[in-house]
Parts: structure tokens; C-alpha cells; sequence
């Protein structure tokens, strides 16, 4: 192909996959259970998440319930109460969302977006997803041990976690930080399979600047998981160690229900910036890949190009470059030395100019467009308005004073979900809707979509938004029962008891998605090769679902950005990345 | 924390570098037709995938020591803090250590220059000064655990295990890496691009490791002392 | 097309659910209105950035829904547009961080003739120390907790012996006096958290923290913890009453020193081990 013929900016490409042997299965085992096809190993990855992102929602259920009416229910004490809410925020957080995201879409949509014929180490991303089976298996095998799981708050902040006074001090509190350390490392050499895809095994033709936003989100996300997880590595081997050999790193002197520790010295808060240091970049590990895959769906269903692709990318960029100082903000009222209050608080403002920027070109894209109300449209808008909610309360939480009154209370939980739950959520799902023919050939009912979307949106959003109230009130966060208090009147019972029933409803109301998704395995419309007449590469594969190897004989040259939606002149009003040319030469 | 501070300059400078190099920050990106970028015109090949796994491999420990450096001096300031004895075995495992990445980079020039057998006594010779560094670790637990120095009794002898454990785990993972490797060597039964390549990377990584041990070897030791004082001046 | 009226609903409803709630902040009883005041502001540029954004979204849905015939712009960027957005966004947040940044650096300045008192943490209730009447606080240290000194003060410290300890969770503070609190845990980390207040800092076991406040407003107030504690952690109650001067004067003389308190309970012990 380096014939003197060609002109001179035509370089080889970044990195040629072709010769790269390709692993075969032999057998059903590791055809379908150890199997290295990266599309098989998102499945499996994406079925173990929404596993326990189920059960996590369950367990929302229960500590809806007892905020509701608390005593109410019988088998829901204290106990059970912190555990609930310590295994639904971890569950949700790092085994659902971060699971699904990066393991999920970015095993699937990776290599085919970028060409590729599979992830350049298949074999250790197969491993990752054992490891990361195993780290769930200990995760859910806390319940079976004496104590219980851990009933330390998802932020596992010592003393508290390791003492006798939280639920699950003895064992549940230990396997949580093993379950942990062993998701790292599953995790690790998933990201790095994710990481050197995108780095070396593009096809030819594309740029960085030619990946769509999907690649891009998932790609910057991988990056700082990679660089964030050590921080939650380390503070968990050594709360791990202070659990059980004793040691004092995060454990200073104390008396605990009148019996003096052995402990001396050690520093809490140390804890808390290992742990921030990667809780802060996880809220973006989980958002950027969702900004990805949004700006795709409202490219393809608004039929025309992402508006503003360069601020785009920069915006990802910035915003994860920037979201790795600002883990302060979780700490403004920790004790830390409080002249990092205007270190972090003009940090944690600053990133809100590049996401301000996102949300614009978002909405900016459907500004001449030609908006398509499909499923999965209808979930990219139900983003927009979560996430704008919950970013701009974001503004409150990072501005160090205004969190004063606020930290600690409802008001956090609501924005937290809003943003980094609700949001992301949508996304999921809007993402399923929209993948789904292409994963199994089928489309999925439209009908059951919008009804899911309308229960989903509105639900959560009514769920939520009224939340931020309770917290205004100051309402503390992780009360078990708020008792006699003088200041709650009477009515923020009646409204949690609401808030409640709408959880509930909207928690069922996933049975139609579950429904939506196994019957249309087999009844679902044929899809054909590009039902939504895609430009992105995944949709131009030659089979559908793509064969192993995605690619068939050759791999795919690709010749243009991929939002090319609507471009005057051409015949459709879509033009496929790896469509040659109108012209038939190059433009300089 | 300005241990990170540092790490991360270095890391996002590369990064910044190498995006712009890739024309993130250029305009020419709704161009049609097979172009890819034009510095790439040169020809130059691209490194094989697995050295780009191993350099981001090397930022994630890179990441991992950093922060344990951070938290080493963070709980450091705390008024229990007593470094242990420093057995003295160390020093001479630190030469060990050294001597196994010397033949690492024998082995490399020697693959290089497709000196079969050269290749693989270098290596033995690598793994072995790697296995006795091993050894001599054990040995200098041994030691402070016989001078009684516990991990529970000062945090900063936690550390201290804590530190030359999770280094010594990367390093029994690049053993079982470079016996990979040998095992190449002996089957191939000549000096191959791959086997050249695999030599080279762990190459790499004894570096890398001979490195961080040096840094934290001098931070057991309290060389490091002073800049733990730098620091805590930027904090404060 | 239905989705463009949901969206303008969506707005209407969240004004109104803002406007109509009852759950508002309590009323405020301290110095710290400027905290209230910047909420507001950034409630008010927040809120209209969020009524902007999704009413503009919103008749672009309608305006631009998909009808046959129908064939979108092709508009890859425009960097003016772009960077004039930029500009703005930026200038919102500097309006909302400026004043942020200046209350917070009055939030930890604390005054030179602030009464320092002190509150303790233990799983599950609180206790409080004042100053006696060397107007000093003595040192402490978990080593010296027992059964006659909970609160671990320093046996030895002659500046200690005349502290007032309070046990009973109840503190009474002067009205109008700047009050700085400095914040110890004998076990985990626990929060001193006034709704009425607005503020609100950790207690850290190993290091003492602190904040500070002027009480504005006569009353009796419930301290909760704001640091999730274990089970009991909402049980963890405290009140906090604000009186006037000479009512603060009469309460504190009626507390005990830690050297009565020492005393009596040394003679308990005596007695108890006579019998
Ligand atoms: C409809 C679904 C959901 C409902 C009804 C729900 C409800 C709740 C409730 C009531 C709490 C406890 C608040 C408190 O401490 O008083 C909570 C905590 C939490 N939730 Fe959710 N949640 C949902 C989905 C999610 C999702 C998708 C995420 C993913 C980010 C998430 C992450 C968390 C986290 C991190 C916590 C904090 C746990 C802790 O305090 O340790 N939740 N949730
Ligand atoms: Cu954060
Ligand atoms: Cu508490």
C-alpha cells in the first residue's frame, strides 16, 4: 500500500492489526464462558453488573422503606439498615456502574469503533472478567458470614469501619476490602486492554480526531480509572492491614465503648484523601463514558453532526485532567487544613466550565436538526435534564461555603443521584436501546421502550428532585430514623413516604425493560445491518451481529469524521466513516 | 500529596505532548480521504502493543508507589513516627538488585545484536541476582521481626513491610514475566524480533523497578527526610 | 414531541414545587447569613442557567422534530459561538466563587476574642468543656480516660483542674459572643452539626478540630452528629440553648469543675469500697 503513487500525507496508519493472530475457539467452554472475544466478555461483564445493580436496587427498596415508616418493617433494624445503604452505594458505584461502563460498552463498542478486530490482549481481558466475577462473588458472599456486610458507609471511613460499634466489624468489613482490592487489579488489566486498543489498534484512516465521542469518553475514563483506583488500592491493603495485623495507619489512639485501643498515631484523614483521591475521579470514570455515548445518540437520532466535536474532545480532556484535583471538595468540613478550602473550591468550579460547555454543544446540536423521537433519543434527553439539574447543584457542593450548611445531608444524596446515578442510568439504558440490533440483530419494542423511558425519567426525577428539600432543611443523610426532631416538621415525613412509593413504582416498573430485553431476543423486529443509519464504524460491520474478527476479510479504511449527518450534497443524509470518498480523491 | 503533584505533572506533560503530536489541537479534522496524520508521513513504525501496554502499566505502579510515598510521609508527620534499624543486608541487596538489571541490559544488547547464547546467560544470570534480591528481603524481614520491630508496634515499620512487600510483589511478577521469556529463548533456539522484544521489555521494567527501590531505599533509610520537610512546607 | 412539553412541565413543576414547598432552612440563629446569602445567589444564577438551557432544549425539540421533508443543518462548529458561551459560563462562576472564597475566609478567621469551648465525642452522645475561671482549657489525651475523667483530661494540668465539664449533652452559650469550638473524639469520627447554625466541622479522634460562630437568636436548638458514627449515629443528640449573658453566668456556676468532679467520684469510690 506505500506505493510511490500515493501522496505524501498519505501515512501508513497508526498501527495495522492485520497479521495479529487471532484467538479461536475450540470448544462451547471457551467459546462462551472462557472466551477472549471482547464482544462475548462485555456481555458477560454487562449480565454480571445488571446482576447486581438489581440486587442494589432491591436494597433501595429497603432503606426507602424504613425512611418511610421507620419501625415499620419488621426485619429492618439499624444493622440491616447501614448495610443496605453501605452495599447499595458500593454495588451501585464501582460493581454496576463502573463495571458496565468500561467493561461493558468499552469491551463491545471499542474495537468496533475503532476497527479493530478485537482488544489487543484478549487473553487478560478474559481474565479481568473473572477476576472481576470473583470480586462480586466475595462482595455478595458478606452476607453469608457472621456479622453480616459491612455496615460502614460506602466511604469505608475509619475508625468506624474496622470497630465494633458498625455492623459487619468482624468479617463483612474484610472481604468488602478484599472484594475491593481484587476489582482493582480486574480492573486494571481491563484498562489496559481499553487503553493500548485505542492507542494502537485503530484502523486505518482513523485519527484520533475521527473516533467518535463514545471512544473518546471511554478512552479518558480508562486513563483516570487507571490512575485513580491505586488510590483506593492503597487505602484499602491498608485498612486491610490494620483490620488485621494491627498496624496504625489510618487508626490514631482511642477508647472505644470504654475499652482503650491498641491503635497510636494514625490518621483518618489520610484515609480519606486515598479514598476521595479516587472517589472524585470515579464520579467522571462513570460520567465521561456516559458523555460519550450520549453525544452519539443525539448525533445519529438528530440526524446531524455533534455540535462542536474539537470543543469536545478538549472538554473530556479537560475535564479529566481537572478532576483529578478536586477530590478536596469531598473534605471541606473533614478537619483537613481549611486553606485547602480555596485550593479545591476553585479547582471543583473550574471544571464546570468545560462541562457547561458539553451540555451546550449538546443541546446546540439540535439547533437545525431533525430530531428523531426513538427510544433511545428519549433517554439522551432524559440525561440533559438530569444531569443539568445535578451538575448545578454541583455548584453549591463545590463552593466550599455553601457546603458548610449543605454536607451530610439529603440535599448530597439527591445531587449525587441526579448526577452520577439517575443520569448515568439514563444513559444505560438509552445505550441498550440503541446497541441492542446490533448486539442481537433485533430491535427492541419501542412501544415497551417509551413506556420505561416516561416511568424511569419521571419517576426518578420526582424521586430526586424533591430530595434536595429535605437537605435544605438539613436533614442528615444516613439516619436511620430521624425520630423526635424539633426542627422537621411533620410534612417532610409525608413527603419521604412519597418519595418512597415512587421508588417502589419506578423499581418495578424495570420489569418491563427486563421483559423489553428477553423477549425481543426472539421477537424483535429483524434490525438488518443499520437500523438507525448510523455513520460510526460499529454499524458497517459486514455481519450483524459482527462475526468474530468484526471484520471479515479486511479491515475497514475509514475516510471521514464520524458525525458526517446531513452533509449538503450528498445523496443520504448519512455518510458512513468508511465510505470512500463522493469525489473519489482526496481533499488536501 | 506533592509527591503526586509531581507524578501527575510528568504524566499529563507526556500525555499533553503526545495528544498534540496526534493533532488534537489542530484544525484539519473534517478533512475526507485516507489520510491519517502527517507527521506520521516519515514512515515510522509504531512500537509493538505490548511495549505501549507495559509504559501505561509502568504509570499505574508509577501511580500506585506515589501514593504510598505520599502516604508515607503524611502519617511520617505524626509524633509516634520511628523509622526501624535498617538491616544492612539491604545495601547489599541493592547492589544485587542493581547487578540484575545490568545483565537485563546485557541481555538486551546482546539480543540486539542477535548473540544467541549471550541472551540467554544474561538472563539466567538476571533472574537469579533477581531470586537472591528476593532472599535477601525475606532475610532483612526476618531480621526487624527478630529485633521485634512489629508492624503493629510503630506505623512507621508498617511501612516499612508494607513498602519492599508491594515492591517485591512486582518484582515476582516480573520473574514470572522474564521466565516466560526464557522459556521463548530456549524453544526459539535463535534471537528472534519478538523474543528481542520481549527482552527489551523486561529490561524495562527491572529499571523501573531498580528505581523505585533506590527512591525508597532512600526513604527508609531518612535521606528522604528532608524532603519530607519540603513537603509538609507546601502543605502548610 | 410530547418529550418538549414534558421538558417545559418539568421546568414549570420544579419552580413551582420551589416556590410552594414548606421545606425551607430553619431559621437561621447565627452570624452566618452570609452562607445563606450566597446559597441564594447561586440559586438564582443556577436556576437560570437549568430554566435556559432546558427551555431552549425544549423548542428546539418542538421547532426541529423530525416531518417529512425535513433535512438538518450541517454545522460542525462555531468557534465564536463557542467561546462567547465559554466567556459567560465563566463569568457565572467566578460571580457565584468570589463571594464563596471572601465568607469562607471569614469562616476561618477566627476572632481573637472568640470564648473557646469545647465538645466531645463518644459514640453516642456528647459532652462539652468550658473554661473555668483561668478562661484557659486544660490539655487531654485518650491515655488519661477512665472512669472518673471520660473526658481524658490531663490529670496534671493546674489549667485544667477549674474547666467545667458537662456531661449532661446540654450546652448553654451567651448570645452575641463569638464562640470557638474546638472539636475532639475520644472514638470516631463525629460531626457537630447545628442546622440553625449552618455551620458544621468533623471531629477527628487523634487531632482537634474547630470552627467558629456568633449565636444571634435566644433559643434551644438540637445538636445532631453530621459523621455517620455506627448504629446509634442519628441517637447521637445534644441541645444547645442560646440565653442571654447573665443566665449563661448563673448555668455555669452551677457546673462542676474536673477537681469536684474527681473529688466526688473519688469519694464514691471510697465509699463503695469500704461497704
Ligand atoms: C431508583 C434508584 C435508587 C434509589 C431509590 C436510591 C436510594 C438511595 C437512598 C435512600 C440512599 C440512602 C441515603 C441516606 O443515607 O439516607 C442511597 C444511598 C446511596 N446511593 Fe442510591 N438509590 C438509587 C440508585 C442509585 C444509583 C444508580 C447509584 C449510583 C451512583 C446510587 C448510589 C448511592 C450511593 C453512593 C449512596 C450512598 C451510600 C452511603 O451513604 O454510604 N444509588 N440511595
Ligand atoms: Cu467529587
Ligand atoms: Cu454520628
Amino acid at each position: 500500500m506505500t506505493d510511490a503513487s500515493v501522496p505524501q500525507n498519505v501515512a501508513p496508519p497508526p498501527a495495522e492489526v492485520e497479521d495479529v493472530e487471532l484467538y479461536h475457539a475450540h470448544s462451547w467452554l471457551t467459546k462462551y464462558v472462557f472466551c477472549q472475544d471482547a464482544k462475548v466478555i462485555a456481555i458477560q461483564y454487562a449480565g454480571t453488573a445488571i446482576t447486581v445493580g438489581v440486587l442494589a436496587l432491591v436494597l433501595s427498596w429497603v432503606i426507602r422503606l424504613q425512611l418511610a415508616f421507620p419501625g415499620a418493617i419488621p426485619f429492618i433494624d439499624a444493622s440491616v439498615y447501614y448495610q443496605s445503604v453501605t452495599m447499595h452505594g458500593m454495588i451501585m458505584v464501582v460493581y454496576m456502574l463502573t463495571a458496565i461502563f468500561l467493561g461493558g460498552f468499552g469491551n463491545y463498542l471499542i474495537p468496533l469503533m475503532v476497527g479493530a478486530r478485537d482488544m489487543v490482549f484478549p487473553y487478560v481481558n478474559m481474565l479481568s472478567y473473572w477476576v472481576y466475577l470473583i470480586a462480586t462473588l466475595v462482595l455478595v458472599s458478606s452476607y453469608f458470614v457472621p456479622g453480616g456486610p459491612t455496615g460502614a458507609g460506602w466511604t469505608l471511613y475509619p475508625p468506624q469501619s474496622i470497630l465494633t460499634g458498625t455492623p459487619g466489624y468482624d468479617y463483612g468489613i474484610i472481604l468488602m476490602l478484599v472484594s475491593l482490592i481484587l476489582f482493582i487489579v480486574g480492573f486494571t488489566m481491563g484498562g489496559l486492554n481499553y487503553v493500548v486498543t485505542v492507542l494502537q489498534a485503530r484502523t486505518r484512516g482513523m485519527t484520533l480526531m475521527r473516533m467518535p465521542l463514545t471512544v473518546w469518553g471511554i478512552f479518558a475514563a480508562a486513563v483516570m480509572a487507571l490512575l485513580a483506583f491505586p488510590g483506593l488500592f492503597v487505602a484499602c491493603v491498608m485498612l486491610l492491614l490494620d483490620r488485621t495485623l494491627g498496624t496504625s495507619f489510618f487508626m490514631p489512639s482511642l477508647v472505644e465503648l470504654g475499652e482503650r485501643k491498641d491503635y497510636v498515631g494514625g490518621s483518618p484523614i489520610l484515609f480519606q484523601h486515598l479514598f476521595w483521591f479516587f472517589g472524585h475521579p470515579e464520579v467522571y470514570i462513570v460520567a465521561l463514558p456516559a458523555f460519550g455515548i450520549v453525544s452519539d445518540l443525539i448525533s445519529v437520532h438528530a440526524r446531524k453532526n455533534i455540535f462542536g466535536y474539537r470543543m469536545m474532545v478538549w472538554a473530556i480532556i479537560a475535564i479529566g485532567v481537572l478532576s483529578m484535583v478536586v477530590w478536596g471538595h469531598h473534605m471541606y468540613v473533614s478537619g483537613m487544613d481549611p486553606w485547602f478550602g480555596f485550593f479545591f473550591a476553585v479547582t471543583t468550579l473550574a471544571i464546570a466550565v468545560p462541562t457547561a460547555l458539553k451540555v451546550y454543544n449538546w443541546v446546540l446540536t439540535l439547533w437545525h436538526a431533525d430530531i428523531h423521537f426513538t427510544t433511545p433519543m428519549l433517554f439522551a434527553l432524559g440525561f440533559l435534564v438530569t444531569f443539568v439539574n445535578g451538575g448545578i447543584t454541583g455548584l453549591y457542593l463545590g463552593n466550599v461555603i455553601v457546603d458548610v450548611p449543605l454536607s451530610a445531608t439529603l440535599f448530597v444524596v439527591a445531587h449525587f443521584h441526579m448526577v452520577m446515578g439517575i443520569a448515568p442510568v439514563l444513559v444505560i439504558f438509552g445505550a441498550i436501546y440503541h446497541w441492542y440490533p446490533k448486539i442481537t440483530g433485533r430491535m427492541m419494542d419501542e412501544r415497551l421502550g417509551k413506556i420505561h423511558f416516561w416511568i424511569t425519567f419521571l419517576g426518578a426525577y420526582a424521586i430526586f428532585f424533591p430530595m434536595h428539600y429535605l437537605g435544605v432543611l438539613g436533614m442528615p443523610r444516613r439516619f436511620y430514623e430521624m425520630g423526635e426532631t424539633a426542627f422537621v416538621p411533620a410534612s417532610a415525613a409525608t413527603l419521604n413516604i412519597v418519595i418512597t412509593v415512587i421508588a417502589l413504582a419506578v423499581g418495578f416498573a424495570q420489569s418491563i425493560f427486563f421483559y423489553n430485553l428477553f423477549r425481543s431476543l426472539k421477537y424483535g423486529a429483524p434490525a438488518g445491518g443499520n437500523p438507525w443509519r448510523a455513520a460510526s464504524l460499529e454499524w458497517q460491520t459486514p455481519e450483524t451481529p459482527p462475526g468474530h474478527g468484526n471484520w471479515g476479510a479486511h479491515l475497514p479504511v475509514v475516510y471521514r469524521w464520524p458525525y458526517a449527518y446531513s452533509v449538503p450534497g450528498a445523496p443520504e443524509d448519512y455518510l458512513p466513516q468508511n465510505a470512500p470518498p463522493m469525489s473519489g480523491e482526496h481533499s488536501p | 500529596m506533592s509527591v503526586m503533584g509531581l507524578f501527575f505533572i510528568f504524566i499529563f506533560s507526556v500525555a499533553m505532548l503526545w495528544l498534540a503530536r496526534q493533532g488534537v489541537f489542530e484544525s484539519p479534522w473534517l478533512e475526507e480521504g485516507e489520510v491519517t496524520h502527517r507527521r506520521r508521513a516519515a514512515g515510522t513504525e509504531p512500537p509493538p502493543a505490548a511495549k505501549v501496554g507495559l509504559a501505561i502499566f509502568l504509570a499505574v505502579a508509577g501511580c500506585l508507589f506515589s501514593l504510598l510515598t505520599a502516604a508515607f510521609f503524611m502519617r511520617g508527620d505524626a509524633p509516634d513516627w520511628q523509622l526501624p534499624p535498617i538491616p544492612g543486608i539491604l545495601w547489599f541487596n541493592t547492589f544485587v538488585l542493581a547487578a540484575s538489571s545490568v545483565a537485563l541490559q546485557l541481555a538486551l544488547i546482546a539480543a540486539r545484536r542477535g548473540e544467541f547464547e549471550r541472551v540467554k546467560t544474561a538472563l539466567l544470570i538476571g533472574a537469579a541476582t533477581a531470586g537472591l534480591f528476593l532472599i535477601g528481603q525475606i532475610w532483612a524481614w526476618r531480621e526487624l521481626l527478630e529485633l521485634r520491630f512489629f508492624a503493629s508496634s510503630n506505623a512507621a515499620n508498617a511501612f516499612f513491610y508494607l513498602l519492599t512487600g508491594t515492591h517485591a510483589l512486582h518484582l515476582v511478577g516480573g520473574l514470572v514475566a522474564l521466565a516466560r521469556t526464557t522459556d521463548k529463548v530456549r524453544g526459539a533456539g535463535r534471537v528472534t524480533r519478538a523474543l528481542t522484544t520481549s527482552v527489551e521489555l523486561c529490561a524495562i521494567y527491572w529499571h523501573f523497578l531498580l528505581f523505585v527501590w533506590l527512591l525508597m531505599f532512600a526513604m527508609l533509610i531518612g535521606w528522604a527526610d528532608g524532603f519530607g520537610v519540603v513537603c509538609r512546607r507546601l502543605l502548610s | 414531541m410530547s418529550i418538549a412539553i414534558v421538558m417545559v412541565l418539568v421546568v414549570a413543576g420544579s419552580i413551582l414545587f420551589h416556590v410552594l414547598s414548606p421545606w425551607r432552612a430553619t431559621p437561621i440563629a447565627s452570624n452566618w447569613g452570609f452562607i445563606d446569602d450566597t446559597m441564594g445567589l447561586t440559586f438564582l444564577v443556577t436556576g437560570a442557567g437549568f430554566v435556559a438551557v432546558i427551555l431552549f432544549m425544549a423548542y428546539c425539540l418542538y421547532r426541529f422534530r423530525h416531518e417529512p421533508g425535513r433535512r438538518a443543518a450541517y454545522e460542525p462548529e462555531n468557534q465564536k459561538l463557542e467561546a462567547w458561551l465559554g466567556i459567560v459560563t465563566t463569568i457565572a462562576v467566578v460571580i457565584l466563587l468570589a463571594p464563596g472564597l471572601l465568607v469562607w475566609g471569614q469562616f476561618i478567621t477566627v476572632p481573637k476574642d472568640a470564648m473557646e469551648i469545647e465538645a466531645v465525642g463518644v459514640q453516642w452522645n456528647w459532652s462539652f468543656r468550658l473554661a473555668g475561671v483561668d478562661h484557659q482549657l486544660g490539655s487531654s489525651d485518650v491515655r488519661y480516660i477512665d472512669t472518673t475523667n471520660s473526658l481524658g483530661l490531663s490529670p496534671a494540668d493546674p489549667k485544667g483542674q477549674d474547666d467545667l465539664l458537662v456531661t449532661s449533652g446540654e450546652l448553654h452559650l451567651p448570645l452575641g459572643k463569638p464562640v470557638k469550638v474546638l472539636l475532639r473524639s475520644i472514638d470516631v469520627l463525629h460531626d457537630f452539626y447545628v442546622p440553625e447554625i449552618r455551620a458544621k466541622m468533623d471531629l477527628v479522634p487523634g487531632i482537634v478540630t474547630n470552627f467558629w460562630f456568633t449565636p444571634t437568636k435566644i433559643g434551644e436548638y438540637e445538636i445532631l452528629c453530621a459523621a455517620y458514627c455506627g448504629t446509634g449515629h442519628p441517637q447521637m443528640r445534644g441541645k444547645m440553648i442560646i440565653e442571654s449573658e447573665a443566665d449563661f453566668e448563673k448555668w455555669q456556676t452551677a457546673q462542676q469543675t474536673f477537681e469536684q468532679s474527681r473529688k466526688s467520684d473519688a469519694s464514691r469510690d471510697t465509699r463503695a469500697s469500704a461497704q
